[in-house]
């Protein structure tokens, strides 16, 4: 057997081995969005409001209960659905209802969405409604932002003031 | 085409392949017949410069990525190379663990006895991935951002935790040192799940060889060592989560599931891995021919353990023999694990040609090709005067049947390990001129340890050992797989010159 031609062989098959991974480690370059382009994120988790209202039991029905579940009220634990839409310069270009999680749909509607736009100025309109009864969506928010390229806006629901925010 | 028979046409092209594969390496570095060890040696390589990494490392979101970026601007020597290494490392263990497991299923290496590996090795590929594409969140730069957040989207496209995973990464006060924690508690609690996970990937193999042979070692460590020092790796601009990473430098080695979800959507990439897990996971449900497993005979086993010893795969315990004395010892085959191999026949001092009996029964043996049978043959191919060379070979090496020389007679056994030693002197015994024993070179042994037991027992350094009277060995011992039939041709020229030589006077 040849070991000169063994030994460059397996010299060779090192060399394959570190090729492969130094370049593969870092190259091509992975562009995940272009130069220009900017992202409009839609996230939040907000419970939506509860379905039905408490109701005052009467003593009747209170009598029927074991001793320790005699509440005074009684409260459905199911929410709304949570639904936002989103116009871009006029364009509706997002619509989505989320249902509440959990098994008794009494938990926080989430809702993630990833919007690529063209950088610059854009004027946008936010509408969310967390409530089945009203009809029309119960909060709104309009503005015209300016997003710099690779610029992450993020469109959220602050439960504490009752508002869409932007950041 | 059925299965089977694409099964076996793979088999025979990847023989094929190996075979002239061997031209170009040095037999005891041959990369592929070590992949397993060689992963073995990267997850140990992995740890040893990964708790370097968690001893330098700040487990804060602010300092993380400071902790790991300067290791490449303080000189490289020995943050930034153990750093790299560990990089380097991670990329070569995901590619050796994709090839070990494509070699194995070529050599159809997934069923019956197999099976279980074959099962346990599977999860210890998604660990490999889940632990390298950890790794990257915790340098906490642009790739690792973006990593996170895809890795993410990509788990909030299941139906488990109602899609609320992203929104840990969304704003840049989102990302506490709460979560980080537990991003560094999966970069730490995976890898010791694959430890435990190769546990029981390797509880059906009988020694296994978990690091590569010195020099094979030493070639791997060299080239990863260089390849760290002539290109460390660096960290890219740090965390920014009001920006998305652009023009990242990427590592297609380890996280190309993100650019697939990105281009297409992360359920295509769930199905994707269901589908390959899915198929996985079936194929060892295939059934090819089942090879009959060792039967013990008890009224010949004397508990010696030589048997458990020798069995590649663990298939023999040994118990309180029924019908003997106390403390004496019987073997039993546990009939899931037994390859079929005949090495533990090969072991038995039972198997005796010299035993003053008309059928030679032994401790264990192979009902489809049993040692008696064999004695049987041998004697009847060595009648008085024949002046025959024999050869013993294996069924899955090279092709002993297809020798067509008139003084010549083949035996060809179910795995060279299988032949008792004493065979050889027997033979000579009953008037062989020479004996040729053909086993595979030591990586390319279908039941891992028969070639190795072969050369130990033949060069007397394990039981049972061959013990031949008389001058000059009359035998010889070649390694010789499918396709290096002539290097047998040219050891039987020499033992039928050998012997011309002794008959001169
Ligand atoms: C971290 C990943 C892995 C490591 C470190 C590893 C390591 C090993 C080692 C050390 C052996 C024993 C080699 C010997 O002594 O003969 C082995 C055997 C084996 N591995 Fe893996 N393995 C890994 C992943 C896999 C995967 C993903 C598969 C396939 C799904 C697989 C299938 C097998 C099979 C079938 C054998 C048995 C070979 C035989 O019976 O001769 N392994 N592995
Ligand atoms: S035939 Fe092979 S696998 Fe089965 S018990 Fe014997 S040595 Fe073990
Ligand atoms: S080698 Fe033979 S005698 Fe020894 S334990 Fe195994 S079967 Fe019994």
């Amino acid at each position: 057997m040849n070991r000169l031609g063994q030994w460059s062989g397996q010299l060779l098959l090192y060399a394959a081995f570190a090729a492969t991974l130094a370049v593969f480690s870092h190259w091509p370059n992975y562009q995940h969005l272009a130069p220009d382009r900017a992202v409009i994120k839609v996230s939040f988790t907000h419970q939506g409001q509860r379905l039905g209202d408490c109701t005052v039991q009467t003593p009747a029905e209170l009598a029927k209960l074991p001793p320790n579940m005699r509440a005074p009220t009684r409260c459905p634990r199911e929410r709304a659905p949570v639904s936002v839409e989103l116009d871009l310069d006029g364009v509706l270009v997002l619509r989505q209802t989320a249902l509440p999680s959990g098994l008794s749909r009494d938990g926080a509607a989430a809702v993630y969405q990833r919007i690529e736009v063209a950088a610059g100025q854009h004027r946008i309109a936010v509408r969310l409604k967390d409530d089945a009864h009203s009809v029309g969506f119960n909060y709104h928010r309009e503005a015209v932002v300016t997003l710099r390229p690779a610029e992450i806006l993020v469109i959220d629901f602050d439960p504490a003031h009752h508002q869409i925010t932007l950041q | 085409m059925t299965l089977v028979s694409a099964a076996s046409g793979l088999r025979r092209a990847w023989r094929n392949f190996e075979h002239g594969w061997h031209r170009i390496t040095v037999a005891p570095s041959e990369p592929l017949e070590h992949l397993g060890a060689i992963a073995g040696l990267l997850l140990l390589l992995l740890l040893a410069t990964g708790s370097y990494l968690f001893v330098v490392f700040d487990t804060s979101v602010s300092g993380a990525w400071q902790s790991i970026d300067q290791l490449a601007r303080t000189g490289t020597f020995p943050g930034g190379w153990l750093r790299s290494l560990h990089r380097y490392a991670a990329d070569g263990l995901l590619l050796v663990t994709l090839l070990h497991l494509l070699r194995e299923f070529m050599l159809g290496r997934y069923t019956h006895f197999r099976r279980a590996t074959w099962w346990t090795g599977v999860p210890l590929l998604l660990l490999v991935y889940l632990s390298a594409i950890g790794g990257f969140w915790l340098n906490w730069d642009q790739l690792g951002q973006y990593s996170a957040l895809a890795s993410a989207e990509l788990i909030d496209a299941l139906p488990l935790l109602g899609a609320t995973l992203t929104r840990n990464f969304v704003a840049v006060h989102a990302v506490s040192d709460r979560l980080f924690s537990l991003l560094i508690f999966i970069h730490l609690g995976v890898p010791l799940l694959l430890l435990f996970g190769l546990w029981f990937h390797l509880q059906r193999i009988h020694l296994p060889q978990v690091l590569p042979p010195r020099a094979l070692t030493v070639g791997v460590i060299a080239t990863l060592g260089l390849l760290a020092a002539a290109a460390p790796i660096a960290s890219q601009a740090p965390a920014d989560l009001a920006r998305v990473p652009t023009a990242l430098h990427y590592d297609w080695i380890l996280l190309h599931l993100h650019p697939l979800a990105e281009a297409f959507s992360p359920a295509t990439v769930w199905l994707l891995i269901a589908t390959v897990l899915l198929v996985l996971l079936l194929l060892p449900l295939r059934h090819g021919v089942v090879a009959p497993v060792a039967v013990v005979d008890a009224d010949f086993c004397n508990g010696c353990r030589r048997c458990v010893d020798d069995c590649p795969y663990s298939a023999i315990t040994l118990v309180a023999h029924p019908n003997a004395k106390a403390g004496r010892q019987l073997a039993v085959v546990a009939a899931s694990r037994c390859a079929g191999c005949g090495i533990c026949a090969g072991a038995c001092p039972s198997a005796m040609p010299f035993r003053r009996v008309a059928t030679l029964a032994t401790g264990i043996d192979l009902p489809q090709r049993r040692i008696g049978a064999l004695r049987q043959r041998l004697r009847q191919a060595l009648v008085p005067g024949s002046h025959k060379i024999v050869v013993f070979g294996c069924d899955h090496g090279a092709a002993v049947a297809a020798l067509t020389a008139a003084d010549v007679v083949s035996f060809s056994l179910l795995c060279s390990a299988q032949l008792p030693p004493s065979f050889i002197d027997y033979a000579l015994r009953i008037g062989a001129l020479g004996v040729v024993i053909s086993s595979c070179t030591e990586g390319a042994c279908e039941f891992r340890l028969g070639a190795r037991w072969t050369s130990q027992r033949l060069g007397a350094t394990r039981e049972p050992r061959l013990r031949t009277h008389g001058p000059a060995p009359h035998y010889q011992l070649v390694f010789a797989d499918g396709g290096d039939e002539p290097a047998l041709v040219a050891a039987i020229a020499g033992l039928r010159q050998r012997a011309t030589m002794r008959a001169l006077p």
